[in-house]
């Protein structure tokens, strides 16, 4: 383990020492500008305390170390830009680049080491990796759409979809209560509802179990998207369609979970109630249905990912002139990508916030399930 | 087909009987054919009694416990709890039963999982209150009350199920090998605080194990059963006095009824079976 953390240490700061040195080539076809000159010492300096830190077992502050490195090596790439180390996308700039990656990779590994032994507490640090992850791929992406001259059309920097995101929030806004608001909640809602309330009415009736749930594993398998034009022929071109698409979309992952749910109730569990002579609404109320908790929860964030999905795609088949399908499928028509970008960013964004809050309830209800609270069974 | 009345067990008044058992028989079909788990089974359990019901597996004594409780129907014979049919009895709410394992329900707390019953039964909050705190007292687990389960060990677990059972006061306690999956220390603190148990409620207790110390120390009788088919071989009444403290187990007594409770056992040939 020591023996990689060096490794990494000694190849990312080499790297980092390399791009500095790198502009003496490319300086020979233009001088660089002296405030990129001055620029250059400090880094160095930076970069080789940090390299040399990185080396002793001056174990404590490692991570801290790591991140002034980092930091020194991100400095570098606006750096590069700014002419020390010569144009976008020459030697010295990819150079620090993989500087950049390797120190991050750094980075990363000693804090997460620092972490799991203990001498970092786990509250907030644990947060710091993924965010740093997300921000290296951030950097990357927009450094090599730059540096090798990616058409915007093909994939726009993650700058320009942010202008586009800032520039057009009022477009997208309105999107966004098109689908989600208008469309993906009232569907989900009805779709969960009655798939919950029909797996009951199944559970309970032989002649339903029987006979709907051997079609609703069926229907299930359909890919349920291929109705999206009929349901837009039945309910018009407004959100209703595409409610209707998620209704349809959310009822059969519900329906087929809340039945292996009810079952979830051991027969000890049952012989219980059975005791007490309890009604079946009370076995249902009080045994039953808190059993199936985790698995009405399952269903309830794989349908939150459906649910979204179906009426993005479902805007592909007709819709007044919003939605966030609408925008991406006339974006792409009209070459306006970076748009495009934005409104998956956003979908995105919701979607995410959607299935945290369910889990966050999920949570709160089911804690007493042994995968909540991280116990034996 | 005819029901013969008294046998060799039944001496006393029907009137008096809790559970009264003539020429019981189950048998469950199975793919491979019926397996006979009770077969004639006579007996007349009166008020008061503790009995222990002991034997191998697959004599039948669980299953003889679940057919009072009304959850295995007999296939022959006549079975009369407080002389109604056991269907009736269940309605009723004249047992409570303490299962093989706690059961609680994880998402209850433990005073929440002691008024399950209660609820169904429809007492009022103040009952329910009162009943909580009184039957929590009477197995100490008092201050335990807003615990849920899996942060109890099994001991108390088992204890707080059979508060659970104590809790709507039915004057018939039904108990499969409750201490079964204890270790020895726990299982015999928890005998000795049956036994007070026992004393102070005046219940009736059915009690299911394998263990022969543990159905000797607990039972003014003793129902040694044994397999292939399920049947009652020996239906001892023990002589120890009311009170007993865990050390009367090194008594010449109880060592004579453990004794015969083993031959009644090796008689049934239920050695062979649990090799």
């Amino acid at each position: 383990m020591i023996f990689r953390h060096r490794i990494l240490a000694t190849l990312g700061t080499l790297s980092a020492l390399l791009a500095i040195v790198t502009p003496e080539v490319v300086l020979a076809d233009g001088a660089a500008a002296p405030a990129g000159r001055l620029l250059l010492l400090p880094i160095i300096g930076l970069v080789l305390a940090g390299g040399i830190g990185l080396l002793t077992r001056w174990t404590l502050w490692q991570p801290l170390v790591s991140l002034v490195l980092l930091f020194g090596s991100a400095l570098m790439l606006p750096g590069a830009v700014a002419g020390f180390a010569g144009a976008i996308g020459g030697p010295a700039y990819w150079q620090s680049l993989i500087a950049f990656w390797l120190l991050t990779w750094n980075f990363a590994e000693r804090l997460s080491a620092a972490i799991r032994d203990g001498r970092l507490p786990e509250t907030g640090t644990g947060v710091i990796i993924p965010i740093t992850f997300g921000l290296t791929l951030l950097i990357l992406w927009e450094a090599i759409t730059r540096g090798a001259n990616v058409p915007p059309v093909l994939l726009p920097a993650p700058s320009a979809i942010g202008t586009q995101l800032a520039n057009s929030a009022p477009i997208l806004w309105a999107d966004f209560v098109q689908t989600f608001i208008k469309s993906v909640i009232p569907g989900y809602v009805i779709g969960c509802l009655a798939g919950l309330v029909v797996a009951i009415a199944v559970d309970r009736s032989p002649f339903l179990k029987a006979g709907l749930l051997p079609i609703g594993n069926f229907m299930s398998a359909l890919p349920i998207i291929g109705i999206a034009p009929i349901m837009v022929m039945w309910f018009g071109f407004d959100w209703q369609s595409k409610a209707a698409v998620v209704v349809a979309m959310t009822f059969f992952p519900m329906l087929v979970n809340t039945v292996a749910g009810l079952n979830a109730a051991s027969s000890i569990e049952r012989d219980l109630m059975r005791t007490y002579a309890a009604s079946y609404w009370q076995t249902l109320l009080k045994l039953r249905l808190p059993a199936a908790g985790p698995f009405i929860f399952n269903a309830l964030k794989i349908n939150s990912t459906l649910a979204l999905i179906g009426a993005i795609v479902a805007e592909f088949f007709g819709t007044p002139v919003v939605g966030m399908g609408f925008r991406i499928s006339t974006g792409v028509g009209r070459l306006a990508i970076d748009l495009v970008w934005a409104e998956i960013a956003v979908a995105a964004v919701a979607g995410s916030a959607f299935y945290g809050v369910l889990a966050l309830i999920e949570r709160g209800v089911t804690f007493w399930h042994p995968s909540v609270r991280g116990g034996r069974a | 087909m005819s029901v013969t009345t008294t046998t060799s067990t039944t001496g006393t008044g029907a009137a008096l009987a809790v559970v009264q058992a003539q020429n019981l028989g189950l048998t469950f079909p199975t793919a491979d054919g019926d397996v006979v788990a009770l077969s004639d089974v006579n007996l007349t359990i009166e008020k008061g009694d503790f009995v222990s019901f002991i034997g191998p597996s697959g004599c039948g004594k669980t299953t003889f416990l679940r057919t009072i409780a009304d959850l295995e129907q007999p296939t022959s014979g006549t079975l009369r709890i407080n002389g109604q049919t056991p269907e009736n009895a269940r309605k009723d709410r004249a047992y409570g039963y303490v299962f093989q394992a706690p059961a609680l329900y994880p998402w209850r707390t433990i005073e929440k999982n002691v008024a399950l019953p209660l609820e169904i039964m429809g007492h009022s909050q103040a009952q329910q209150t009162e009943r909580i705190k009184r039957t929590l007292d009477l197995v100490n687990l008092s201050g335990f009350e807003k615990k849920y389960p899996w942060q109890l060990s099994g001991g108390m677990q088992q204890r707080a199920s059979i508060a659970r059972a104590l809790a709507f006061d039915a004057d018939l306690l039904l108990m499969d090998e409750p201490f079964g999956a204890l270790d020895e220390i726990v299982r015999d603190h928890l005998n000795s605080e049956l036994l007070k148990l026992w004393d102070r409620t005046k219940k009736t207790i059915c009690f299911v194990t394998h263990s022969i110390p543990e159905a000797v120390y607990l039972s003014t009788k003793i129902v040694v059963m044994s397999p292939r088919p399920g049947r009652v071989t020996d239906v001892i009444e023990s002589n120890l006095p009311r009170e007993r403290p865990l050390d009367i187990r090194e008594t010449p007594e109880f060592l004579a009824i453990a004794a015969r409770v083993r031959d009644g056992l090796r008689a049934g040939h239920s050695y062979e079976e649990v090799v």
